[in-house]
This record gives C-alpha cells, sequence and structure tokens, in this order.
C-alpha cells in the first residue's frame, strides 16, 4: 500500500490488506474513518464502489461502536496544518484519493495529483455542480474538516467527495502528467480489451458519453474499430461516465498516435497477422514481404498497423449474398480501404468524387468544403471550372481540370514570384469581351487579345506572347486562388473576382 | 412404513456436478454449468443413424459415447474407460449439434433461446443490448472457441465468461446465426434503434412502394442507413482522420445501397 509522509490531520486508513479487527488507530476522525474501516472489507457481490452502498454491506457493530460526528472533536488532535506524524499505527495508511482508486470497480482511476485538485482554477465551475463542496474538498484532500457537526450524514459528504474526484479527474486526465499515467494504464491493460474478435484483443480506453454526470456510465473506446462498448464487468455498472469525459479517449490518441491504428489498413497484411505494436520504422521490408513496413502518411495519424478484417457470413462456406434480405449490410462499419489515398476518393460531403469521369454539373465533385481550401494549393481550382457561368461556356475536353489543375500548379509557383498586382487591374477592363473564353492556358491563339491590350505591365516581365497569356490567365488564377472560396451567396463556389470579371466580360483569366 | 423405492436410474451421475438425478444424459449435460449455449437435441434426430454420418471416424469410442449420450450405455463399465467414454460422448454431442441446430427444429429450438437472449447480449453501446447468437469460426474441432454473433451490428464477439469462451466452435458452426436469419427473416433486427426485433417491417412498409421485391416481402436493402455510430470528438469537435475514415465508410456503404437498389428495380 502507499505509504507517504502525511499531516497530522490527515485521518488514516487501514491498507485493504488489514482485515485485523483491531480498534480505529488514534488518529482517525471517527465519522469518516469507521465507513472506510468497512469499505475495505471485500465488499457484496457485484456491488456498486460508492461508499453508500457499502456502509449498508458492513459489520453493523462497526458503525455502533462510533456514532456519527459525536466524538469526532474528542478524536481530532492536532491542527489541520500542522506536520509530521501524529502517533503511528501499525496499519500503512492511505490519502483519500489513493483509497478511491483501490476500490473494486474503480481500475480505471488514475490518482490525480493533489497540486492539481488544490488549484482552483483547475476547478473552475465546479462547485455548482457538486454538494457540500467544502466538505467534499476537506475528504478528498484529507483536510481535518473544522466543524464535522453541521453535516448530518456522513454519506452524503462521501457521494459528494466522489462525484467531486470524478469531475476532477475528468479534467485532470486532458492534462499532460494525467495523460501520461492513463497511458501507462492503457498500455499495461488495465482498461481491458475489445470484446470484438476481429480486433484481436486492441487495448481500450474508458471514455464517457456525456461530460455532465448522472446520465450514463462509462464505456470503453476501441481504436481499431472507433466503436464504444459497455464493460465486461458489472462491477463498473457504478462508475459514470462523465469522471472520464468525452474528450479523454481521442486526446489520447491524438496525443501518442503510435498506439492509434491507422484509417487504412493494406490487404496483405490483412489477415491472421496481430498489429504491430512498433510502427512502421523497420527499413527495406517494403517489397512485398508479409509484414511490409506500414507507414501512415499523415504523420498526426495512427501509426499502427490496424486488424482490418471484417467478417464475412457464411452459408456452408458460401457466402450469403448481399442481395438476400439477411445479407450483410454493415460491412462498411468496419470496412477500411487499402491505402491512405482511397480515403481522398471521398469529398468532405461524404459523396464519391467522380474523378474518373466528367461530371461538371455536379457541383459537389469540389474536394473540399467552403473553407477547406483556404490557402491551398491549385486542388481547389477545380471548382473554377465546373459552374455555370453567364458568360462562359464550359470548355469541352474533359481533361481540362486534370490539366489546367497541373499546369496551373505549375504555373502558379511561378507566377506568384512575377505577379504583379496593378497589372490584373489594368489589363481588366481592357479585355475584350468574349462569350467564348476557353482556358487561355489551352488555347495558345487567345494570347494576342489578352497581351495586347496591356502590353506594359506584361512586358516587364519579359515574356513570350504565348507564355503571356497563360501567365495572365494564371495571374488571375492565382488572384482568385486564395479568394476563390470567398463567394458571393448564391454563386456557389465562384471566386467573386471571377464573378467580377465576368461583368467585365472578359473573363479568359478564369481557367 | 414406507420404504423409500428407489426407481432404477437409467443413468447414474458419474462426473456430474450436480447432485440431483438427470433423467438423462442430455439433460444432465444441458444443465451443467457452462453449457448454457447448447440447447436439447431430439432423441430421433440421434436415434436415426443418417444424421451421424460420418462421426465415427472422428469420435474416439464412438459408439460407446453414442450409448452413453441416449442413456443405453452398460453400466459395468471401468472407471478409466468410463471418462473416456464421457469425454467423447460431450465431443459427439457437440457436433450432433452443430448439424442439429441447422435443421428446421432445431432452428426453431434455438430461437427460444435467442429470444429470452440465453446467448448474452451485445457489448456494443450503439446495438442497445442487442441478443447474440452462437457461431463458430470454423467447422474443424479443436481449433477455434465459440464466438457471438450480433445481428445487428454483424460482428463477431468473444464470450464474456471464460467457461463460455472455452466451448469449441464447431460445436456451433459457422452456418448457424444465417440460416436461422435465412429462415426466419422477421427475426432480423433492425439496425438503426433500440426497438425490438421486427420493427423493421414498419420501416420497410414506407419503402416497400417504392421497391418491390416480391409478394410478401419486404426490403432490408437501405436497413444500415439509419444505422447509429459514434462519433468521436475532442472538446466537441470532429477527429480528422477518424471523420474521414467513417465519410468514407458512408459512401462505401451509400454505394452498396444504391447499387442494391439498382438491382432491385432492375430486375
Amino acid at each position: 500500500m502507499a505509504q507517504k509522509a502525511q499531516p497530522s490531520g490527515k485521518r488514516k486508513r487501514e491498507a485493504e490488506s488489514a482485515r485485523n479487527p483491531q480498534p480505529e488507530p488514534r488518529t482517525r476522525k471517527s465519522p469518516f474513518t469507521s465507513p472506510r474501516r468497512m469499505l475495505t472489507a471485500p465488499a457484496g457481490p457485484g456491488s456498486a464502489a460508492t461508499p453508500d452502498a457499502l456502509l449498508v454491506e458492513g459489520d453493523d457493530e462497526d458503525i455502533t461502536a462510533l456514532p456519527d460526528g459525536e466524538d469526532a472533536t474528542s478524536m481530532i488532535e492536532d491542527q489541520p496544518e500542522g506536520d509530521g506524524y501524529a502517533s503511528s499505527t501499525p496499519t500503512s495508511s492511505l490519502t483519500w484519493i489513493a483509497w478511491f482508486c483501490s476500490l473494486p470497480g474503480h481500475e480505471y482511476f488514475c490518482e490525480v495529483s493533489e497540486d492539481f485538485i488544490e488549484d482552483d482554477f483547475n476547478l473552475t465551475g465546479l462547485n455548482i455542480l457538486v454538494p457540500f463542496w467544502k466538505e467534499a474538498m476537506e475528504m478528498v484532500l484529507d483536510v481535518e474538516p473544522e466543524d464535522t457537526l453541521k453535516i448530518p450524514d456522513v454519506s452524503l459528504v462521501e457521494s459528494s467527495a466522489e462525484l467531486l474526484y470524478g469531475l476532477v479527474h475528468q479534467r485532470y486526465i486532458l492534462t499532460r502528467p494525467g495523460l501520461q499515467s492513463m497511458v501507462e494504464k492503457y498500455e499495461a491493460g488495465h482498461f481491458g480489451t475489445c470484446p470484438r474478435v476481429y480486433c484481436q484483443s486492441c487495448h481500450v480506453a474508458p471514455c464517457g458519453r456525456s461530460d455532465l454526470p448522472g446520465l450514463d456510465t462509462v464505456k470503453l473506446y476501441c481504436p481499431n474499430c472507433h466503436d464504444i462498448y459497455t464493460p465486461p464487468s458489472s462491477r463498473f455498472q457504478g462508475v459514470d461516465g462523465a469522471f472520464f469525459g468525452t474528450t479523454f479517449a481521442h486526446l489520447m490518441f491524438q496525443t501518442y498516435p503510435e498506439l492509434a491504428p491507422a484509417p487504412f489498413c493494406p490487404s496483405s497484411s490483412n489477415s491472421k497477422f496481430s498489429p504491430s505494436r512498433s510502427p512502421s520504422v523497420t527499413p527495406g521490408t517494403s517489397s512485398g514481404n508479409i509484414q511490409p513496413s506500414f507507414i501512415n502518411p499523415n504523420p498526426h495519424g495512427g501509426q499502427k498497423l490496424p486488424a482490418g478484417r471484417v467478417y464475412t457470413p457464411k452459408i456452408y462456406g458460401f457466402r450469403v449474398s448481399e442481395r438476400a434480405k439477411s445479407g450483410p449490410r454493415m460491412q462498411w462499419l468496419r470496412m477500411r480501404p487499402d491505402s491512405a489515398a482511397e480515403l481522398d476518393l471521398v469529398d468532405w460531403r461524404g459523396r464519391w468524387i467522380a474523378n474518373q469521369s466528367d461530371d461538371y454539373d455536379d457541383e459537389s465533385e469540389g474536394e473540399g468544403g467552403p473553407m477547406e481550401n483556404f490557402d491551398d494549393d491549385p486542388a481547389a481550382d477545380d471548382d473554377d471550372e465546373e459552374e455555370e457561368e453567364e458568360e462562359d461556356e464550359q470548355p469541352a475536353p474533359p481533361s481540362a481540370p486534370s490539366r489546367s489543375k497541373g499546369s496551373s500548379s505549375a504555373v502558379r509557383n511561378w507566377a506568384i514570384n512575377a505577379w504583379t498586382p496593378p497589372a490584373l487591374s489594368v489589363t481588366a477592363p481592357q479585355h475584350s469581351s468574349s462569350s467564348q473564353a476557353p482556358s487561355a492556358l489551352q488555347k495558345d491563339a487567345q494570347a494576342p487579345d489578352m497581351s495586347r491590350p496591356a502590353p506594359s505591365p506584361l512586358a516587364e516581365t519579359d515574356l513570350p506572347p504565348p507564355a503571356r497569356s497563360s501567365i495572365s490567365a494564371s495571374l488571375a488564377k492565382l488572384a482568385l486562388g486564395p479568394t476563390a472560396q470567398y463567394a458571393a451567396p448564391g454563386t456557389e463556389g465562384k471566386p467573386i473576382l471571377e464573378h467580377v470579371w465576368g461583368r467585365f466580360g472578359g473573363a479568359q483569366a478564369v481557367r | 412404513m414406507s420404504s423409500l423405492i428407489r426407481r432404477p436410474i437409467v443413468e447414474d451421475i458419474s462426473t456430474g456436478s450436480d447432485s440431483d438425478y438427470s433423467n438423462s444424459w442430455i439433460s444432465w449435460f444441458l444443465s451443467s454449468k457452462g453449457n448454457e449455449y447448447f440447447c436439447e437435441v431430439e432423441e430421433d434426430y440421434i436415434l436415426d443413424r443418417f444424421n451421424l454420418t460420418g462421426l465415427n471416424t472422428e469420435v474416439q469410442s464412438y459408439s460407446q459415447a453414442l450409448d452413453l449420450i441416449t442413456d443405453q450405455l452398460d453400466e459395468d463399465i471401468e472407471d478409466e474407460l468410463r471418462g473416456s467414454v464421457e469425454i467423447s460422448a460431450r465431443f459427439l454431442y457437440g457436433l450432433i449439434h452443430a448439424r442439429w441446430i441447422i435443421t428446421s427444429r432445431g432452428l426453431a429450438k434455438m430461437l427460444e433461446k435467442y429470444k429470452k437472449a440465453d446467448f448474452g447480449r451485445c457489448p456494443r453501446v450503439l446495438c442497445y443490448s442487442q441478443p447474440l447468437l452462437p457461431i463458430g469460426l470454423t467447422d474443424t474441432p479443436y481449433e477455434k472457441a465459440v464466438k457471438l454473433y450480433c445481428p445487428r451490428c454483424e460482428d463477431l464477439y468473444s464470450p464474456k465468461s471464460s467457461r463460455h469462451g472455452s466451448i469449441d466452435g464447431a460445436y456451433f458452426g459457422s452456418t448457424f446465426p444465417h440460416m436461422l436469419f435465412m429462415v426466419y427473416p422477421n427475426m432480423i433486427p433492425s439496425k438503426s434503434t433500440s426497438d425490438g426485433k421486427d420493427d423493421h417491417h414498419h420501416r420497410d412498409r414506407e419503402r416497400s412502394d417504392k421497391a418491390p421485391l416480391g409478394v410478401g416481402s419486404v426490403s432490408t436493402v437501405a436497413a444500415a442507413t439509419k444505422a447509429e455510430r459514434y462519433r468521436p470528438k475532442i472538446f466537441g469537435f470532429h477527429i480528422h482522420e477518424v471523420a474521414k475514415l467513417q465519410r468514407w465508410q458512408d459512401a462505401v456503404r451509400d454505394r452498396q445501397i444504391s447499387q442494391l437498389e439498382g438491382l432491385e428495380r432492375g430486375d
């Protein structure tokens, strides 16, 4: 049991191993210690770990030996702030926190460091959730209460202390030291493993469904299947999910990505191999071996090889067709793509990106949401092409978007250096209106139209005429790029400048 | 003075953990602890040797084990032999059980157990305590232990208790849950809500005029659309990588649904 130097005001608790019926140690305060002693005795089967419940099951003789609150003052011998031990007892002493975490059913809790609790800033807002705040704080911090006669019922303070500790715990495990201690428990398997067969006993982390207490009990989150499960043992039915919160498990896997499985699963490693604990860094084994080196291209993502097998229902060895009524309908729930790139085939709305076919009228073809490509590079330029525009028609060739995308990216990088903003504003009004304004990048024949009205600013860049048009196009696109998403309502992804261009009737720059 | 006349018990309990006398070996076996997953195989099924085709090669001391199961075992047998016959009898009963539960009567018996949730409930939170069905990963004995199949999330779980975790999966076979739902399609649970088993009827009736499958059949094609998912969040914000994966999974689901609906309309 944990032994630590305690101020004399702290109550001493007996270790669970000490079942000897010795009388209370002299320094203990009666109303709080007598229930504690019973609580260290084995609880009834399957009971919740709340002190209240265990109070009922304890020995009755011990309760009557020490009436609640009556003799407390006689038992207190030292000032609460005094240092050093009071008269020591043979039994080891536990802090309330250590005792709380050692209760059956409380295996998921970690010990919150006391300076975290003592800092009132960390407890902002908890006093409205916790009744008997002061008394609960005193209990959790093992501080002698000055006025014990005010509280008629200890069990109220006990449950209040539990609530307080749980809510503090929810906040503490989001801090660095809290995450650290929880990660140690996670890797040691204190939280259990996923019950799903094909997760191959992946370790789980506790999580709650709500951050407010009193709603639901604690659940276990599996990072492999991204799902939550009820704990297998009924003794966790008394632990509130709010004591862990909705954030902790996911923050833990964000902070320690080597613990999290990746979102894709190469099919060669799908079958039968347990997920490798250490990531990818084995070099030179990537040539089609049984265990190729597994790297998640996203450095902030999960680095572990996932256990990605999905169950296929079979009858007499034949797969049940999905056309059958009882056929598989939920395989997508556990599926993973073969490679990270496949994840990009679905856009932010959850629709397939038709990058093979030319779905120009499909607006959702854009790869990002309204803000996703802010400051991004040319991938966003798809949005420029696909809308119907009042003056312009879409160029027919289906290869246009990919081509323009590629070429504009190349040109853009170059064009950034050569961009002269005044050139654009100068050239704009001088563009002759042409309803057909195919991409200047493709049709260099248009070059003369563009370059002639504004030879001077562009001439400074010292470029051949065909390139000039492409430059101006790319310049315009550069102007449009970062603002491409700031579309006016109703123009649905059309960049504002493009809209403006259009009014001037010469939006060759669109492409 | 009445003297207690003990009626001769056909089968004496050799290694049973119970002290009560069961009428038959089968009922004793089923009432043993840890055997809650098994259902009763009817006597005439066992007595019809055709149903046991091929088992004699798999089971040691086959005939004695069979006699033990059908309560026809000769009682004077040495103890060591009796121990191995007992083991063989359990093994044989398990293999017969695997064949029995996919017959129509066996399915009916297992259905009753399923309705009472004798096999446990799904640990997944969003399955809302869906009763499970036992299944084996393989039909070959001595390979894998029994697992539990959830018809709502269509996934396999390991049993909670270690006692059940030591039952051979071959005693149930890989076919059973799917055969059950082929035979009793009204027992297929809804993927979406926490309701009971038959409510997918109601949902599909709305759809059935849109997707007529045939006379008297309801379509389960779009069953998964309303399935609830757990979305991980940090301080209320979705997590990018997981959200991306889940979007991809949802898109796969939608694609499957549209394909199936197309098939339904097409033919």
